[in-house]
C-alpha cells in the first residue's frame, strides 16, 4: 500500500521526457498511473525515478488522420470509449475501452500506459490487433512504428525499448458496412478479461469483404486470429461458417489460474470468438 | 526531497510539501485530515477511496498527490453546500443505502459522477457504472434505489 | 401493548447516517492522537517454517524508525503475549498461540516482528529491511489430509494435527434408521473457505499512560468488553480496570471483528515500550492473510427416508479446518453452532454428527456470518434437494412432508435444541406464490427441449437459524468461557430525555436507530429524545457485543427490561405526586394518569425532574431515575424462512446468471423493517457470493492465492439482482420484544438455494453435486464430461 521512495520529475515535452530517461538507471514514465502505481504499492515495482508525462499536451487527444484515427498516448479509456470519431471509424476500440476496469479506472488510465504494461487480461490489445492498429514510438534519436500485432512480445513485455516512449496509436478506418464486437468473459474478482474477443466484420452485398479477430486473456500475448477471420472473406459469413472458422482458434500454451484452466480458456476463446464474429456480422448490416 | 504542490480541495486553496510517493488518499487523510475518504484495498478494486479530480471520479489510492498539483479535488466533505446535503447524500439516507458506512463516501462520489454523465440511468447502467465500488453490507439493492431517488430529485 | 402507530415497527431513517454520508464518521484509522507513531508488521511469507534468526539492526538504523520489536520484547513489556481461545471442548487441544512467533511460523501472515516509525511509509520501508532467516517446512492445508500420516506436524500438543474429535446425536439409533430405510441419498461436499472482507480493514490505536498505568485501545471490534477480557486474561498483562477498549465507527465485521487477534496486543506492547500512542491498520493483503476465515469443511452427509419420503435419519461426518491456531470462538463453530442445526425445519427422528477439527498451515478459521449454521443448512438443504429427486416428490413436497408442524412446538430436536416457535408451511407457500412456480416449471420444461440452449434451474432452501446463543448456564456447560447475556443501562435525565448504554456494539446494523425505537416506544418519547451509547468499556458497564444475530433479541431485550424497571420506579414517583397507588396508574401519551381519571395526571418530564429534585418524593426511595438490566435469555430464538433462487445456465460456457431471488423470512416481530430488509439483502449478497464466486485458495505450499481483491471475488453491483422479499411473523415467545434476529439469515439460507437452482438446471445431465463456488468452469466441465 505504501510505495518505496523515488525521484519525481515532470516533463512538459516528449523531448524533455526522453532526456530524463538517462538520469537514473530505472526510470518509469507515469501518465494515469493505473498500471504503475498498483505495482509500486505492492512494491513489485520500485523505480528510482518516475517521470510524469501527463502534462505533455502533444500526446493527448483523438484526431482523424488520413484514412484513420490517431489516439495520443495520454488519451484516457473514458475518452476513447466516448469518442464519436472512433465510433465512426473503428468502434471496436471504443467498445473495448469501455470494458476496461471500472468508471474510475477509465477516467484515469491511458492507452499508452495500458499497452506499454501489456497485461494479458487487458482489453485494448486484442482490439488493436484485430483493427490493424500501429503503435508509434519515439526515442531521443528516432521515431518508429510497430504493428500492434508485433508489439506484444510476452507477458508484461513489449517491443518498447528502455529509451522509448509510446506517443500514439493509429487505427485504420474500418469503413462503412462494418460491424464490431468486443465480448468479454470477465474475471469475477479483478474484472480483467479471462477471455476477451475483439472482432469486426465488413459485409457488402451479403458477402463478407473484410474481417478481423484477436483475443485477450487466453495466452501471454493476445491471440491473433486475423487470418482466421479473413477466411470468412468472400463467404456469406453464416453462423455455420463462423463456427467452422473458429475451430482454428487453437491458442498455444494457454494460461491457467485458480479461476480458469488452460483447456477451459482455450474453449472459451473459441466460443467468444464465434459470438463476437456473429455479433459483429449482425451489426454490419 | 519534499515537493510543493498547490491544489484546490473542496473549494479551498491548499499548498503543501509532500513526498513524491505519497498517495493522494494519504495526502487527503493524513495531511489535510479529510478522513471521509477511506482505504479498503490496495489493488484499486474497492472504490472506498473515490474522490473527484477535475470533476471526474477517480480512485485516490491509485494516484500520487504530486500528480494532482494544480487540480481541483472534491471529497465527500466537500459535497454538501451551505449546510444542505447533496441530493445523493439525502437519497442514501432516505433509502437506507448504507449500513457500516465505510464504503459510503466513495460510493456517493462515484454515484454523483455517474449522474453527472447520465442523469437518468437504468438499473443496469447503475449496476455497471458503480461496479468499481464494493459494499459488503447492503447487497447494493438500496444503493441502487438511492441513486434512482437522487436521479429523480435532480431530474 | 404498543400503540398502533408505534415507532416500533416503523421504517424510520437511521440516526447513524448523517455522520456517515458526510464523511464525518470516525473509524479507528481516522483517529489521530498527539505524538502518534505508526506500526507495520513483519509477517511470515511461509506457511510453515522454523525461524533461525531475526536481524532487526538494519531496520532499526533507518531514519524515522523508533523501534523494531520481536517476541523477546514482550517479556520486557510485561506481556504474556498469548492469544487465548474462549471456547473449550472435552477433547480440545489448545497449543499456545504467541502473538509474535519466535521459533516457528505456522501460516502465511504469522507475525514475527513489528516496526514502529514516524509514519507508515517509513515503517513499511523498515519492515522490508528486517531480515528473517527461515527454514521452510512442508505444509498442509486440507483438514482431511492434515490428520493422516506423513503430514506436516504443526503443534507438539496436537498429535496428528487433531484439534478435537466431537460428536452429537445418537449413533446407534441413526444406524438403525439407515438399516430400515427405503431410500438413502448422500452428498460428499466441501463447504469452502471464505474470507469475510469487511470493507474496513482491522486497525488498532493503543495509547499507554505510564503515569496512570492505563492503556486505551481504539479497536475495530464487535465486542469491546470481550476483547478487553480476553486481553487481560491472557495477552496484555494488565488488569481489566486499567484497560479501556473503544470501538469507534466500525466498518463491517461479519464475525471477523469478534476475535482477539495478536495485532491488538502487539500494538499495545509497542505503545508501552515506546511511551507514545501507536496506530496500525491492516492492508487488504494483511486482512486476507490474518483475519479469521470462515467455513472450510470437508463433509459426507447421508439422509435415510421411508417409502413415503419421510425422513428416518441423518448422518454427517465432517473434517473442520481450524487453521494454524484456535481463534477466539473457533471450537464452537463447527460443533455447537453446526451439529445442533442439523435438524433444519424437519422432524428427523435420528441424527448423528461426527466432527474432527484439524490444524493446518492456514489462517485460523472462526465465526463468519452464520458460523456453523450455514454449513449445517447447506448440507441439509442439499440432501433435501437430492431426496426430492430420488423420491420423485420434488423439492416442495419432500420438504412439506417433513416440516415440523405448528402443534409440535416447542420442539426438542435430536441435536440438543428446543425450537421455540415456528410455522414453516406459510413461509414456503408465500415464496411459491411470489415466484409463480407453475409458470417457471413450464418454462423450464420448454427450455429442456433444446438441450444445447440455456437452461433454467429453480432452487429451494428452507432454513432455520438459531440466534442469540443462550442461556449462559447452558453455553457454559457446552464450553463457552463467557456468559451469553446482554446488559443495558438507561439513564433518564432530569429533563426527561434518555441515554441508553448498551453492551451490544454495532458494526453497521443500526443499533442507535433500532434501540432508540425500543426506548421511544416504551417510554412514549420521540426517538430524538433518546441517545444510544455503545462500544466503550469505560462507559458501558459490561457487554457481550454483537454477533450471532443477537443484538435485537438479547441486547434489545435487555433495553426493554431496563425500561420496565424505569417505568416501575417512575410510577412510584408519579403515584406519590398524584397521591395514588402506583398500580392504579396508566402510562399514556407521555403521562402517568390515575386509571379512570384522565385529567388527574403528571407528565413524564415532571416525574423525571422530581426524581432528581427529590423535593416532593416518596419516603425510602432513592433519588435518580436510572436502571440497568442483564438479560439472560431462556433459549435461542429460531428465525426461519424459505428462499427460492432461479438461475439460467449457459451450457456452452458454464456461466450462471441469477434471474430471480425470492426470500420469505420470519424473524419474529420487527423493530425497523427497513433495517431488517437491509440485513437480509446483505446476507443474501454474501451467501450468493459463496455459492457462485467466493473462495480462499491455498496452494500445496500453503501460499494464499487469494490475498487480494484481484483474486478473491467479493460480489460487485453488476453481479447481483434485485431481491424480492417478504415476511411472515411468528413472534419469539420468550423475550419481551418477540423478536428473533436477522443478521445472518440471508447468508445461511442462500448458498443452498443457489446451488440447488444450478443443480436443478443441470438435472438433464444427471450431475449429483458440484462444490461451491460454482464457477463457470466447474459447471462447463461437469456438463462436458457427460
Amino acid at each position: 500500500m505504501y510505495p518505496a521512495q523515488f525521484d519525481y520529475k515532470r516533463a512538459t515535452s516528449v523531448e524533455e521526457a526522453l532526456a530524463l530517461l538517462t538520469e537514473a538507471d530505472d526510470v518509469k514514465f507515469i501518465a494515469g498511473g493505473h498500471s504503475l502505481i498498483p505495482m509500486m504499492k505492492l512494491r513489485l515495482a520500485q523505480p528510482e525515478m518516475v517521470v510524469d508525462i501527463a502534462r505533455i499536451d502533444a500526446l493527448r487527444g483523438i484526431t482523424e488522420e488520413g484514412d484513420g484515427v490517431r489516439i495520443g498516448a495520454l488519451t484516457t479509456h473514458a475518452e476513447i470509449a466516448a469518442s464519436s470519431v472512433l465510433h465512426e471509424h473503428c468502434g471496436l476500440i471504443a467498445e473495448a475501452a469501455a470494458e476496461i476496469g471500472d468508471t474510475q479506472v477509465r477516467n484515469r488510465g491511458t492507452i499508452g500506459g495500458n499497452i506499454a504494461h501489456a497485461d494479458p487480461g487487458s482489453d485494448l490489445p486484442a482490439a488493436l490487433i484485430a483493427a490493424g492498429a500501429t503503435v508509434h514510438l519515439q526515442s531521443a534519436s528516432s521515431t518508429r512504428t510497430v504493428a500492434a500485432a508485433d508489439f506484444f512480445l510476452d507477458l508484461l513485455t513489449t517491443d518498447l525499448s528502455h529509451d522509448e516512449l509510446v506517443v500514439a496509436v493509429t487505427i485504420p478506418s474500418l469503413g462503412r458496412s462494418t460491424g464490431c464486437a468486443y465480448l468479454k468473459f470477465e474475471h469475477p474478482a479483478s474484472g480483467y478479461a479471462v477471455v476477451g474477443a475483439a472482432a469486426w466484420v465488413k459485409m457488402e452485398n451479403r458477402q463478407c469483404s473484410g474481417a478481423g479477430l484477436a483475443i485477450n486473456g487466453v495466452t501471454a500475448t493476445p491471440f491473433n486470429g486475423n487470418e482466421i477471420a479473413q477466411s470468412l472473406v468472400s463467404t456469406d459469413a453464416s453462423d455455420d461458417r463462423i463456427a467452422a472458422a473458429v475451430e482454428s482458434v487453437q491458442p498455444e500454451d494457454p494460461m491457467a489460474d485458480v479461476f480458469a484452466s488452460a483447456d477451459y480458456r482455450a474453449h472459451l476463446a473459441r466460443v467468444f470468438a464465434k459470438r463476437a464474429l456473429v455479433s459483429a456480422r449482425d451489426r454490419a448490416v | 526531497m519534499g515537493i510543493t504542490i498547490e491544489l484546490e480541495v473542496n473549494g479551498q486553496p491548499v499548498k503543501r510539501e509532500v513526498e513524491a510517493r505519497t498517495l493522494l488518499v494519504h495526502f487527503l487523510r493524513e495531511d489535510l485530515n479529510l478522513t471521509g475518504t477511506n482505504v479498503g484495498c490496495e489493488t484499486s478494486v474497492c472504490g472506498a477511496c473515490t474522490v473527484h479530480v477535475d470533476g471526474k471520479a477517480i480512485k485516490s489510492c491509485t494516484q500520487l498527490a504530486v500528480q494532482c498539483d494544480g487540480a481541483k479535488v472534491t471529497t465527500i466533505e466537500g459535497l454538501a453546500s451551505n449546510g444542505e446535503l447533496h441530493p445523493m447524500q439525502s437519497a442514501f439516507w432516505e433509502e437506507h443505502g448504507l449500513q457500516c458506512g465505510y464504503c459510503t463516501p466513495g460510493m456517493i462520489m462515484a454515484a454523483t459522477h455517474l449522474l453527472d454523465n447520465n442523469p437518468s440511468p437504468t438499473e443496469a447502467q447503475i449496476r455497471e457504472g458503480l461496479k468499481g465500488n464494493l459494499c459488503r453490507c447492503t447487497g447494493y439493492q438500496n444503493i441502487i434505489k438511492a441513486v434512482q431517488t437522487a436521479a429523480g430529485a435532480e431530474g | 401493548m404498543s400503540p398502533v402507530n408505534s415507532v416500533l415497527g416503523s421504517p424510520i431513517k437511521r440516526r447513524e447516517d448523517p455522520a456517515l454520508i458526510t464523511g464525518k464518521g470516525k473509524y479507528t484509522d481516522d483517529l489521530k492522537v498527539f505524538g502518534m507513531l505508526s506500526a507495520v508488521m513483519v509477517r511470515s511469507p511461509f506457511a510453515h517454517a522454523r525461524i533461525k534468526s531475526i536481524d532487526t539492526a538494519a531496520a532499526q538504523a533507518m531514519p524515522g524508525v523508533i523501534a523494531v520489536y520481536t517476541a523477546a520484547d514482550a517479556e520486557a513489556a510485561g506481556m504474556p503475549g498469548l492469544v487465548p481461545v474462549g471456547w473449550l471442548l472435552d477433547t480440545l487441544k489448545t497449543p499456545p498461540h504467541p502473538m509474535l512467533a519466535s521459533e516457528k511460523v505456522n501460516h502465511v501472515g504469522d507475525a514475527v516482528a513489528v516496526v514502529v516509525a514516524e509514519d507508515r511509509y517509513v515503517a513499511r520501508d523498515a519492515a522490508d529491511a528486517v531480515l528473517v532467516d527461515y527454514e521452510p517446512l512442508s505444509a498442509c492445508t486440507n483438514p482431511k489430509d492434515a490428520i493422516s500420516d506423513g503430514q506436516a506436524q504443526i503443534h507438539d500438543e496436537a498429535p496428528s494435527n487433531i484439534a478435537f474429535d466431537w460428536e452429537i446425536g445418537d449413533q446407534a439409533k441413526t444406524a438403525a434408521a439407515f438399516a430400515a430405510a427405503a431410500e438413502t441419498v448422500r452428498c460428499d461436499l466441501r463447504n469452502q473457505r471464505l474470507i469475510p472482507h469487511a470493507i474496513e480493514p482491522r486497525a488498532v490505536l493503543a495509547d499507554w499512560n505510564e503515569a496512570t498505568g492505563e492503556m486505551t485501545i481504539h479497536l475495530t471490534t464487535q465486542n469491546p468488553h470481550v476483547h478487553r477480557l480476553l486481553m487481560c486474561l491472557s495477552s496484555i498483562g494488565l488488569p481489566e480496570h486499567k484497560v479501556r477498549v473503544i470501538a469507534p465507527e466500525v466498518g463491517g465485521g461479519f464475525g471477523s471483528k469478534i476475535h482477539h487477534y495478536a495485532d491488538e496486543t502487539i500494538i499495545a506492547m509497542c505503545s508501552k515500550l515506546c511511551g507514545r500512542p501507536v496506530k496500525w491498520a491492516a492492508t487488504r493483503t494483511e486482512t486476507n492473510q490474518t483475519d479469521a476465515h470462515g467455513r472450510d469443511h470437508v463433509t459426507s452427509a447421508e439422509l435415510a427416508l421411508d417409502q413415503d419420503g419421510k425422513i428416518l435419519g441423518l448422518r454427517v461426518s465432517t473434517y473442520a479446518n481450524m487453521g494454524a491456531y484456535l481463534s477466539t470462538f473457533a471450537p464452537a463453530v463447527p460443533t455447537y453452532l453446526y451439529g445442533t442445526l442439523l435438524s433444519g425445519q424437519y422432524d428427523i427422528p435420528a441424527i448423528y454428527g461426527h466432527v474432527v477439527g484439524a490444524f493446518t498451515n492456514t489462517s485460523p478459521v472462526d465465526a463468519y456470518r452464520g458460523a456453523g449454521r450455514p454449513e449445517a443448512t447447506f448440507l441439509v438443504e442439499r440432501l433435501m434437494h437430492l431426496a426430492g429427486e430420488a423420491t420423485g416428490l420434488g423439492p416442495v413436497e419432500i420438504r412439506k412432508r417433513n416440516f415440523l408442524t405448528p402443534d409440535q412446538f416447542p420442539f426438542e430436536t435430536q441435536v440438543a435444541l428446543t425450537y421455540d416457535s415456528g410455522n414453516y408451511g406459510p413461509a414456503m407457500d408465500r415464496a411459491l406464490e411470489m415466484l409463480g412456480y407453475e409458470q417457471l416449471l413450464a418454462d423450464q420444461e420448454q427450455r429442456r427441449q433444446s438441450p444445447n440452449g440455456k437452461q433454467i434451474g429453480i432452487g429451494f432452501s428452507a432454513y432455520i437459524e438459531a440466534c442469540g446463543l443462550a442461556p449462559s448456564a447452558v453455553v457454559g456447560s457446552l464450553g463457552a468461557q463467557a456468559g451469553q447475556w446482554e446488559s443495558a443501562e438507561l439513564r433518564v435525565h432530569p429533563t426527561g430525555s434518555v441515554t441508553v448504554y448498551t453492551g451490544s456494539s454495532s458494526t453497521g446494523q443500526g443499533h442507535k436507530t433500532s434501540f432508540s425505537q425500543i426506548v421511544a416506544d416504551r417510554l412514549q418519547l420521540d426517538v430524538s429524545q433518546v441517545e444510544v451509547i455503545q462500544g466503550d468499556t469505560d462507559l458501558v458497564q459490561f457487554g457481550m457485543g454483537s454477533y450471532g444475530s443477537r443484538s435485537g433479541a438479547v441486547g434489545g431485550s435487555a433495553i426493554a427490561r431496563s425500561t420496565d424497571k424505569i417505568l416501575d420506579k417512575a410510577k412510584l414517583i408519579a403515584g406519590h405526586l398524584l397521591e395514588a397507588a402506583p398500580e392504579d396508574l396508566d402510562f399514556k401519551d407521555g403521562s402517568f394518569c390515575v386509571r379512570g381519571s384522565a385529567d388527574h395526571s403528571v407528565a413524564w418530564g415532571d416525574v423525571a425532574l422530581q426524581a432528581y429534585l427529590a423535593h416532593n418524593y416518596p419516603e425510602n426511595l432513592e433519588p435518580g431515575l436510572v436502571a440497568s438490566a442483564f438479560y439472560d435469555p431462556e433459549n435461542f430464538t429460531y428465525p426461519f424462512g424459505t428462499h427460492i433462487c432461479v438461475v439460467e445456465i449457459d451450457p456452452e460456457t458454464g456461466t450462471t446468471e441469477l434471474l430471480r431471488y425470492v426470500a420469505v423470512d420470519d424473524v419474529g416481530n420487527v423493530i425497523n423493517p427497513m433495517i431488517v430488509d437491509g440485513q437480509i439483502h446483505g446476507g443474501l449478497a454474501q451467501g450468493i457470493g459463496q455459492a457462485l464466486w467466493e473462495g480462499a485458495h491455498y496452494d500445496e505450499d500453503g501460499q494464499l492465492l487469494t490475498s487480494s481483491l484481484l483474486d478473491y471475488a467479493v460480489p460487485k453491483m453488476h453481479n447481483l439482482i434485485d431481491f424480492e422479499l417478504d415476511r411472515t411473523v411468528t413472534p419469539c415467545p420468550h423475550n419481551p420484544l418477540g423478536v428473533k434476529g436477522v443478521g445472518e439469515a440471508g447468508a445461511i439460507a442462500s448458498p443452498p438455494a443457489v446451488v440447488n437452482a444450478v443443480m436443478d438446471a443441470l438435472a438433464p445431465w444427471k450431475i449429483q453435486h458440484l462444490d461451491m463456488p460454482l464457477t463457470s468452469e466447474k459447471v462447463w466441465a461437469a456438463v462436458h464430461s457427460q
